[in-house]
């Protein structure tokens, strides 16, 4: 039977991710003795959880309008606008920090443009500035998401409800709005999740130690204090966020079944008035936010990237190398385990979805204590890197395979079996065509983020294996800002180019 | 694209073979002093001209970074020398027992007096605020002055970089007791701490900030690398903190004589005369013929700070709790 071997396989897989994110914490002397915070530990867990919910929260409510805007609306670059949703999330956090200091700096267009008013400046540093960028980060993503749960809705239930005479109201309440409870707790808790583990946006645009997150402690605990049992705990600790945050999401989260449909895509009505008026103000509001850093960052990197040193290309073949790998390993994981979740199987969301919490320095630290007795650290930076960036982006692609997943099995399970469809039939003519557009929405994403991290080459890479992530800061280091700002620009524009690539067939692929 | 582990395992075989003849000494050092960039290229070719060897730099991100990487590998550190340590991390260095005695003789030129058994000087600065000439006429002089200006700073955590260390210390070696209330009054200057000194940098060229803590030798880089002379660093009346960088000998080095060659040509002029246009830091040694035209430009403090090894490891934690206590209000 396919299903068992699914679950086998996706049992297997879950123990691997266990086992890669938890093994390096005993391998840092984690022990349960006197396991109690400090005072500046609970301040630091006190901010990471207000950014975070805050940051998540804010995420997700400013995505449900500009997602429905995108659903029901057809208008010239829409199809460009959703690809550059996924631009933010992908960018490096020191180029993405700098692009929206260009914008929303002390010397930036936004306090220009208020002083040309005569209005007072706005400072970025605090609170506002590390919920602002994580909102610049993370609102994309979620409006992708959610975009899709409203692509997913078969296109035959708002003709029924037109057919009925539905009004917009009640077509929110019977279809809409169940939608949104299936497809909203799964988007804020990879938002959350990933506000957690903030450490350079929360400090850089946090105005100082007041925005200490546990992640700062626990790099604190790595490199100054070299006190692994502590950065054990405090990573620990980050996992037990995330499981606690999980178990609330799997809880409110409810499946919506719609049944199945004939996989037309009609898209909900989009009605006139004030409504379209909301729409229109919504996707200008947002097309703005999300471009003018993204237009920052390339003005930055403009004028020095046609003379870039060659080592910048030879960095840019290995991340392109590592990327393509990566997303390899990331996707064929993420779907069996997201066709596993779907056959109700609880266990495997929270494998997938615990790699968010890991802090890269733990991970590489804890696998560097693993691996150095028996290999030389510098021979092992690519296939490291590979692993650990497929694994980080697993919950990714998870999260967007996972409900389009549930849906498939829910609605074509009974039609499949009584068609007597073997595995590959069944992933051939059932599966791909299904999932197209999220696994291609979902490998973009993974290629761009394997592109872009380099929380852990840093520690193994030796003299040549430097990743284009890893060469945007030596160039920082060597005072060459400009070079490296047209280095960051590059990889940005090879990142943008993957996930494009991907994402773009994904819906080529799936009709839209 | 799974051919690629392979490969990168095939490749790393054939390297390994190729260099089984000459006798390979490790370096193990930070990231920006083996960059293209940095001093560690010209440094490899200096040296594997005269030592018959393969001269192998291996790189971490920073000094504190450098010292948790030795701790984390003990005694099973292929490297012989690691480089880049700066005294501020000497004694915990130190007590990690790893290290051997240099046992070299040569004396430094160091402004402060500065001699210890186990780690050599290869470079020094002093820490600065660095400034836009064209933006600001009459920068302050003193952490009180800049402290009562409505001027603003980015700095770097401590927590999480060496330069940030550094001006916790420089403000402890420059106040002792009134240190806290030092950064008290400077907390509205400060724009942002961030994590480490390229973003800090990053945000003052990109004018989010009047100054920034970085070297007083960092205007060098713009006058001789981009011919800017527009930057410049503000000399404070209180003395400047200095940086020394250091290296030393490992004890289970697999190449100790090679190590002992190397860090007898630290001192000399042919690796000393590489650091001021590469590290962008002042060479431990007097150079034949002189600092490169440009250095005569940069401030000359009347006064240096230093904290011996000792001094420095005591004082971390207290004065992070201050600064830490001032900041977070």
């Amino acid at each position: 039977m396919a299903d068992r071997a699914v679950t086998l396989a996706a049992a297997g897989l879950a123990a691997a991710v266990f086992l890669l994110l938890l093994a390096p914490l005993g391998a840092l002397g984690l022990t349960f003795q006197g396991f109690a915070f400090s005072a500046p530990e609970l301040a630091a867990l006190r901010f990471t959880l207000l950014q975070a919910t805050l940051s998540a929260a804010l995420s997700v409510a400013l995505a449900v309008p500009v997602a429905r805007a995108l659903a029901r609306r057809r208008f010239m670059g829409r199809s460009a606008l959703i690809s550059i949703l996924g631009a933010p999330f992908i960018l490096p956090v020191i180029v993405a920090v700098l692009g929206l200091l260009a914008v929303f700096g002390r010397a930036g267009w936004f306090n220009d443009a208020l002083g040309l008013l005569g209005l007072p400046s706005f400072s970025v540093y605090g609170l506002q500035g590390v919920v602002l960028a994580h909102v610049f980060f993370n609102m994309p993503l979620a409006v992708r998401m959610i975009l899709h749960g409203w692509q997913a809705i078969p296109a035959e239930r708002f003709r029924l409800a037109a057919s009925l005479g539905f009004t917009p109201r009640a077509s929110l309440r019977h279809i809409e709005a169940p939608m949104l409870r299936e497809v909203l707790p799964g988007a804020g808790l990879v938002i959350l999740v990933i506000c957690l583990t903030s450490f350079a946006v929360a400090l850089t645009l946090g105005g100082g130690p007041k925005a200490t997150t546990i992640e700062l402690a626990i790099y604190q605990a790595l490199r100054f204090d070299f006190d692994l049992p502590t950065a054990a705990r405090l990573a620990l600790l980050q996992f037990a966020l995330c499981a606690a945050a999980f178990v609330v999401a799997s809880r409110v989260s409810l499946p919506s079944g719609f049944g199945a449909g004939q996989g037309r895509d009609g898209g909900p009505p989009s009605p006139n008035g004030w409504r379209k008026v909301v729409d229109t103000f919504a996707i200008v509001l947002a097309a703005l936010f999300l471009a003018l850093p993204l237009l920052a960052v390339v003005l930055n990197g403009l004028p020095g990237l046609v003379d870039l040193p060659e080592t910048v290309w030879a960095a840019a073949g290995r991340s392109l190398a590592i990327a393509l790998a990566s997303t390899a390993i990331s996707l064929a994981a993420a779907t069996v385990l997201a066709l596993a979740a779907a056959q109700g199987r609880g266990w495997v969301a929270l494998a997938a979805t615990l790699p968010l919490a890991a802090s890269s320095l733990v991970l590489g630290t804890g696998l560097f204590l693993i691996l150095q007795p028996y290999f030389k650290p510098a021979s092992l930076a690519l296939p490291v890197t590979m692993t650990i960036n497929a694994a980080l982006s697993l919950p990714f692609a998870f999260r967007i395979l996972a409900p389009e997943a549930r849906t498939l099995y829910a609605d074509y399970q009974r039609l499949g079996a009584s068609l007597g469809m073997g595995g590959w039939a069944w992933l051939r003519w059932v599966v791909l065509p299904r999932l197209a557009r999220v696994l291609g929405f979902s490998a973009g994403l993974v290629a761009a983020l394997s592109m872009g991290d380099l929380g852990v080459i840093a520690l193994f890479a030796g003299e040549g294996e430097a990743t284009l992530p890893l060469l945007v800061q030596r160039l920082m280091g060597a005072y060459r800002m400009e070079t490296a700002a047209s280095a960051a620009l590059l990889l940005v524009l090879l990142s943008f180019a993957l996930f494009w690539v991907f994402d773009y067939g994904g819906r080529r692929y799936a009709g839209t | 694209m799974t051919k690629t582990i392979p490969a990168a395992l095939a490749f790393v075989l054939l390297a390994s073979v190729a260099q089984a003849d000459t006798p390979v000494l490790k370096v193990l050092t930070y990231d920006s002093f083996t960059s293209e960039w940095g001093p560690g290229p010209a440094v490899e070719k200096a040296f594997e001209a005269v030592c018959g060897c393969d001269l192998v730099f291996s790189a971490v991100g920073d000094g504190a970074e450098l010292l948790a990487r030795l701790q984390l590998e003990g005694a099973n550190s292929d490297a012989s020398v690691v480089l880049g340590l700066d005294t501020n991390l000497t004694a915990q260095a130190a007590a990690t027992g790893l290290f051997a005695p240099h046992g070299q003789a040569a004396a430094n030129d160091l402004p402060a007096p500065y001699a210890d058994p186990v780690f050599l000087p290869y470079d020094w600065g002093y820490f600065a605020f660095v400034y836009d000439k064209t933006k600001l006429t009459t920068p302050p002089t003193s952490f009180e002055e800049l402290a009562a200006s409505d001027l603003k700073i980015v700095i770097q955590d401590p927590r999480s970089s060496t330069p940030g260390l550094g001006l916790l210390l420089w403000v402890k070696a420059a106040y002792g007791e009134r240190a806290p209330a030092i950064w008290a009054a400077l907390a509205d200057n400060i724009v942002t701490v961030t994590p480490g000194w390229s973003e800090a940098y990053g945000m003052f060229t990109a004018g989010e900030a009047d100054m920034v803590l970085s070297y007083t030798t960092s205007p060098a880089y713009h006058l001789i690398a981009e011919n800017d002379d527009t930057k410049a660093a503000a000399g404070f009346a209180e003395g400047h903190y200095m940086q020394v960088e250091v290296a030393g000998k490992l004890a289970h080095a697999p190449q100790p004589e090679l190590a002992d060659q190397f860090l007898a040509f630290m001192a000399s002029d042919a690796f000393q005369s590489i650091i001021p246009t590469t590290n962008w830091m002042y060479p431990a040694h007097k150079l034949a013929d002189g600092l490169p035209k440009g250095f005569e430009q940069m401030i000359a403090p009347e006064k240096s700070l230093l904290m011996t090894a000792d001094e420095a490891q005591a004082a971390r934690k207290p004065a992070l709790d201050e600064w830490l206590t001032a900041l977070s209000r």
